[in-house]
């Protein structure tokens, strides 16, 4: 009685499908923005043009794409070990703390190009620490991850707000909660500079090479899961975990391991804005770039592809987001807010809304 | 053969579907069905795994919508828009895993959906009446006030169809409902079906297994790949011709197989006793021996033991006391390990643990040899692996022979050729089998008994678990029955049919009638 | 072609935007807590507000999303030719030094913070002052001689109004008890009114009869506890005696409105000059609001008493101790 799976074409599957939910979401959007009297093309058009129609613009789609390209590679490890790791937040919370004592440390001795990748061990070790814990109540007592990683979120809000206003702040000089700056020979350039030279002018965007570390990233991850065994342990896992268990496949270790290995990525998050653009850590410094991941990954499909173009168009609606707040003030920060989460809703949580319609057009036609 | 035109249509069938056509997307599950249940008549629907019978019986009983086509019931075009409409057209279904709420009573489940208002008490009063005035029509004794927890499964089918009947049930749809029963059991639920046809109810009856539609029913009509090939009178038919109707084929229903010649003992297992996470003793000091070149088959109603025998000996479940020797070594529990040593494992269910439905094939065609250097070090060796899965895939005549494939997207015979092939090429000295056959299409029966006893007769020790008697007696060359976490016997595969049957009922086989 | 015209779109909304004098567009960029925080930076859109109503010049501003939006904004702003600029919020220190130095001839204002730059100025606020006064108040209002605070987020800023009310407290009264509670360590903690109920009632619990917060629109559960229980509450930043009256003290009101309005009258004016203002009590930057809604609450001893400790602290013969000039509170 079980109804025959229809499948699809890739192109369909991973093109049409988001493409089409990405215009359904919109859509309802606009209708938003035509009732509190905007013109949604205008708008659309503005959205656009801030997030790529200029260097500057440019620039900081991706600098919020490699946040998002970060936490969203986390969850999509996560996802495909079958654990939905909501913790991205705290974890890159956390691996902001591992990149922050890393340049504390040795920003007097060491040039940019020799901390940055000890930083993102840093970030990689402390991120991996954070998500270590609810993986091994998951793999040894069986604590729901959802819980234990939400409670962590927490956990590391409260510790890091401890550390920043009371252990690691500069003090009488500065009022707000957070580290003093790195020292600027630490701080790795960013890509406006780096591209300078060029011709290619990203202005005062804060993107950095936190991107590039972010794309190879993308490309481990993806070897990881299709090009080695512990990725086809942790997809076997992940799809059927008796059948992993019939493979001999060790699973708490593999919880634990996958685990790690989001906790790192979701730490590596911190590079971005700490080390690359802030130059200094500072209280709530992920704003809520952790549990976009979980969206970035939902849309992405968890490959590391789709994770990379998802995150880029929530880097767009980010930009492009501010880009509006400054052209049409009649649009406020909560409006740009709702059309997120239309995006989200009709991406993730409806993903299954044109479906069935293109399977009857789309799927082979053999019986 | 075809009766469709012959039959007499003064009556009017209790059931008539004309040209009803359903399709799942691109899928024709049913395409032009054509059938005539005569009234009172005991009628059997046969076919392979995916011929579409369950979509037709959920078509009628309003589950699904026809896409085309007329239904009448007693004569009457009827649309049959939801399983209520179907219960006010006086057709019950019993459901071949049984729709009742475990922790209520009989009375309860019987109650359910048809509460009569907001107050139980009037409707539990008439209920309670109405049960018992059943009971005493049909033979169908059960205590209203059991838990349904605490029947045991014939029992618990007994309330299935008291549900149908109290609702006024004069069609009764029956999918595979022999499926969980001991032989014993099955008989007892022909009787009641018998008596029901007494009554003038009407009988359909899903099943895949001939022998049973040769015992009960009246005519029998068969399906394949979406379409009826036919309805012939069960007395004018025989197994071999009804399942040549249903592949297509000629096919052979017997396995040819010579006498074993049984070497020294290779897997021992002694005094295993193991207990399930919730502390319930699943193996009760279980003991045997299979030596190398023979079968050994494990009989009984699914849920004694035999699952977590299999699991045990095969490192899954750790075992409370008790010892598993292969060649003379305790085993490890570590299913890694014993493939090393050469112990291979068809597991009961393939899309619950012998596959990763949604791997590619080739993927699923080293599961639990992945570690195995010949595809890789730090990175996969993705041409050996395609070689491997080829040379499977062709070995096992898996169709279609693409690699890259999903595997949910083969069919039950084709996945489970696929499992066989990854556990029987490599050489394995002792293999356990789980149910080798369950949801596998009559031609790959065929191949896959054929390949289990060229195991056997290559020197193989092998351990087989199944709740298809017949596959049991076919195949083996010892029968144990195992009852409630025991072997209760040693039997011949030769040995009477009912004598075999008592034991999976427990020895005295007393024990069904006794409890109900 | 979509460039072109998405400059001419923002040329005109620009044009719009400044109508007026030539060189005085004002814009204010907020902190994330957003414009309608019921708090500083809602103090800061009103004085902007009451500017252009007075005024009948629009001004422009933004709220960011996040921290690297800060310097965008800033740089967008002054890009555009906007200013003066104010930025509102401790938070915008570092995006306001890094970017007043590109646009030496935008002026900059910095509120809650101090960035010495020439093109800059910084507005502070005594905070530990005004909550000095309400330490005084809030002692002789009370009848068992517990009092509670109920900070917001447990940060440097709100330990000084802790540590200032303290101070008032302990001098009023040497044995008087102080209850004090943070909301939270996240941004969170300004807008969870259920919980600064809950932190007031269990301060209640334990015989506070008297509680002060800090804690932008949590305190509005902290005010709504007090009221419920027919107790005495005090509020901050605005005025919000009107809350609910008879049951709020009075207030500890920042006037954030009035030094941006202030401001942005001078920019006009031509007036502007850089570098650092402090309100304090003597600046009428800082004070306790009296009005119709409490004037029955403030006896002539409390009032006394008020006026006293204000003369003093204006005077110097008070010295109350800021707690952000060494992260330490003499008095707990």
């Amino acid at each position: 009685m079980s109804q025959p799976a229809a499948r699809l074409p890739l192109w369909v599957d991973f093109g049409l499908i988001p493409l089409l939910n990405l215009v359904a979401a919109f859509a309802v959007a606009g209708l938003v923005v035509a009732l509190i009297g905007e013109n949604p093309l205008d708008v659309a058009r503005i959205i656009l043009y801030g997030a790529f129609g200029y260097g500057e613009g440019v620039g900081f789609t991706l600098f919020y794409a490699t946040n998002f390209i970060f936490t969203g590679l986390a969850v999509a490890v996560a996802f495909h070990a079958g654990l939905f790791n909501i913790g991205g937040e705290g974890q890159a919370y956390i691996g902001g703390l591992g990149v922050a004592l890393v340049a504390l440390g040795l920003d007097p001795y060491l040039p940019w190009w020799l901390l940055a990748p000890l930083a993102v061990i840093g970030a990689a070790l402390f991120g991996a620490l954070w998500a270590w814990i609810p993986a091994v109540l998951q793999a040894k007592r069986g604590s729901h991850i959802v819980i234990t990683t939400i409670m962590f979120n927490f956990i590391a809000a409260s510790l890091m707000a401890w550390l920043l206003v009371d252990v690691l702040n500069p003090g009488a000089g500065s009022m707000s909660p957070g580290t003093r700056f790195f020292d600027a020979e630490a701080v790795p350039p960013r890509l406006s500079e780096i591209l300078a030279p060029f011709g290619v002018d990203l202005g005062g965007s804060p993107a950095n090479l936190a991107l590039v570390a972010a794309v190879l990233a993308a490309l481990g991850v993806w070897l990881l899961l299709w090009r080695t065994r512990l990725g086809y342990e942790i997809r076997a896992l992940g799809h059927n975990s008796s059948a992993a268990a019939y493979a001999g496949v060790p699973i708490a270790r593999v919880i634990i391991i996958a685990m790690l290995i989001s906790g790192a990525l979701a730490g590596m998050m911190a590079l971005n804005p700490v080390l690359g653009d802030q130059g200094r850590l500072l209280l709530e410094f992920p704003g809520g770039a952790g549990f976009v991941g979980i969206a970035v990954a939902l849309m992405g499909r968890s490959h590391p592809l789709g994770v990379i173009f998802a995150a880029l168009l929530f880097g767009m609606l980010y930009q492009g987001g501010s880009e509006l707040a400054f052209e049409k003030p009649s649009i406020s920060r909560d409006m740009l807010i709702l059309i997120q989460g239309l995006v989200i809703l009709f991406s993730g949580a409806l993903e299954n809304l044109f479906r069935p319609a293109l399977a009857r057009i789309f799927a082979p036609r053999a019986a | 053969m075809n009766l469709d035109k012959t039959e007499p249509t003064a009556v009017p069938a209790a059931i008539e579907l004309i040209g009803v056509s359903k399709s799942f997307g691109p899928v024709k599950a049913n395409s032009d069905i054509h059938l005539r249940v005569a009234k009172g008549a005991i009628h059997g629907i046969v076919g392979e795994n995916g011929a579409g019978k369950s979509t037709l019986m959920s078509i009628l009983y309003g589950f699904y919508q026809a896409d085309s086509g007329e239904i009448r019931v007693n004569g009457q075009p009827v649309r049959i828009r939801d399983s209520q409409e179907a219960i006010r057209l006086g057709i019950g279904m019993v459901h071949q895993h049984f729709m009742l709420v475990e922790n209520f009573t009989v009375l309860e489940n019987v109650l359910l959906g048809a509460e009569g208002g907001a107050l139980l008490g009037k409707g539990k009063a008439e209920a309670r009446a109405k049960l018992a005035e059943l009971a005493r029509e049909h033979g169908l004794e059960v205590d209203p006030d059991a838990l349904i927890s605490d029947l045991p499964v014939g029992a618990q089918q007994r309330v299935e169809i008291l549900k149908a009947l109290t609702r006024g049930a004069e069609i009764l749809i029956l999918d595979e409902p022999t499926g969980v029963l001991t032989p014993d059991e099955a008989d007892q639920l022909f009787e009641v079906l018998r008596q029901l046809r007494a009554e003038g109810k009407t009988v359909l009856i899903i099943t895949h297994k001939l022998r049973e539609i040769m015992a009960i029913t009246d005519a029998v009509s068969v399906m394949r790949q979406g379409r009826m090939v036919g309805t012939v009178r069960t007395a004018e038919t025989s197994p071999e011709q009804l399942a040549e109707m249903m592949v297509g084929r000629r096919v052979l229903l017997k396995v040819e197989k010579g006498p074993a010649n049984p070497g020294p003992a290779a897997l021992t297992v002694e005094n295993l006793t193991l207990r399930d996470g919730a502390g319930v003793e699943r193996l009760k000091n279980v003991s045997l021996t299979v030596r190398r070149g023979e079968i050994v088959g494990i009989a009984g109603v699914a849920g004694n033991g035999q699952s977590e025998l299999l699991e045990a000996i095969a490192g899954l479940r750790r075992p409370t006391s008790g010892r598993i020797l292969l060649d003379g070594t305790p085993i490890p529990h570590d299913p890694r390990a014993l493939r090393e040593m050469r112990l291979a494992h068809i597991p009961e269910d393939r899309h619950k643990m012998g596959l990763v439905l949604k791997f590619e094939t080739r993927e699923n065609s080293i599961l639990g040899y992945h570690l195995d250097h010949r595809y890789g070090g730090a990175l996969f060796d993705r041409a050996a692996i395609e070689a491997e899965c080829q040379s499977q895939m062709e070995a096992y005549d898996v169709r279609p022979p693409n690699s890259r494939l999903k595997t949910a997207n083969f069919s039950g015979g084709n996945q489970q050729k696929i499992v066989l092939a990854r556990e029987f090429e490599r050489g394995p000295h002792a293999l356990l089998i789980g149910q080798p056959t369950r949801g596998v299409d009559i031609g790959a029966i065929e191949f896959i008994h054929r390949r289990i006893i060229e195991m056997r007769d290559a020197g193989k020790a092998i351990l087989l678990v199944s709740v298809e008697l017949d596959e049991i007696r076919s195949l083996s060359d010892r029968v144990l029955v195992m009852f409630d976490g025991r072997i209760v016997g040693e039997r011949s595969p030769e040995a009477d049919e009912r004598e075999l049957g008592l034991l999976m009922a427990g020895v005295t086989g007393a024990g069904e009638r006794g409890a109900a | 072609m979509i460039r072109s015209t998405l400059f001419a779109v923002a040329v005109s909304a620009l044009a719009a935007g400044g109508a007026s004098a030539a060189g005085f567009k004002p814009a204010i960029v907020y902190d994330l807590g957003g414009k309608f925080d019921k708090s500083f930076n809602e103090s800061a859109f009103t004085g902007a507000t009451k500017f252009k109503e007075d005024t009948s010049v629009d001004f422009r501003d933004f709220e960011i999303q996040n921290d690297s939006q800060r310097e965008q904004a800033l740089s967008r702003f002054a890009r555009q030719g906007f200013s003066p600029i104010v930025s509102v919020g401790f938070s915008h220190e570092g995006a306001v030094s890094k970017v007043a130095p590109q646009f030496p001839d935008t002026q900059f204002v910095i509120v809650d913070s101090v960035v010495d730059l020439p093109n800059v100025r910084s507005i502070v606020f005594k905070e530990h002052e005004g909550s000095y006064l309400a330490g005084v108040a809030a002692t002789l209002a009370s009848q068992t001689k517990k009092v509670g605070f109920v900070g917001g987020m447990d940060i440097a800023l709100i330990r000084k109004f802790a540590c200032g009310y303290v101070q008032g407290v302990k001098a009023t009264d040497p044995a008087a008890e102080v209850f004090q509670n943070m909301t939270g360590t996240t941004g969170a903690a300004w807008a969870d009114p259920v919980r600064g109920g809950e932190l007031a009632k269990s301060q209640m619990a334990r015989g506070a009869d008297v509680v002060y917060h800090a804690a932008g629109g949590t305190g509005e559960g902290v005010l709504q506890a007090v009221a419920d229980a027919g107790k005495l509450g005090i509020g901050v930043d605005k005025n919000q005696n009107a809350l609910h009256p008879g049951h709020v003290l009075t207030s500890m009101v920042k006037r954030v409105d009035t030094a941006v309005y202030d401001t942005f009258k001078e920019a006009q004016a031509g007036e502007w000059t850089p570098g650092l203002r402090v309100f304090g009590l003597a600046e009428d930057g800082v004070a306790l609001a009296v009005d119709e809604n409490n004037q029955a609450l403030i006896t002539e001893e409390i009032a006394a008493a008020i006026d006293a400790a204000r003369e003093g602290i204006i005077s110097g013969e008070i010295a109350v101790h800021d707690y952000m000039t060494d992260s330490a509170c003499p008095v707990q």
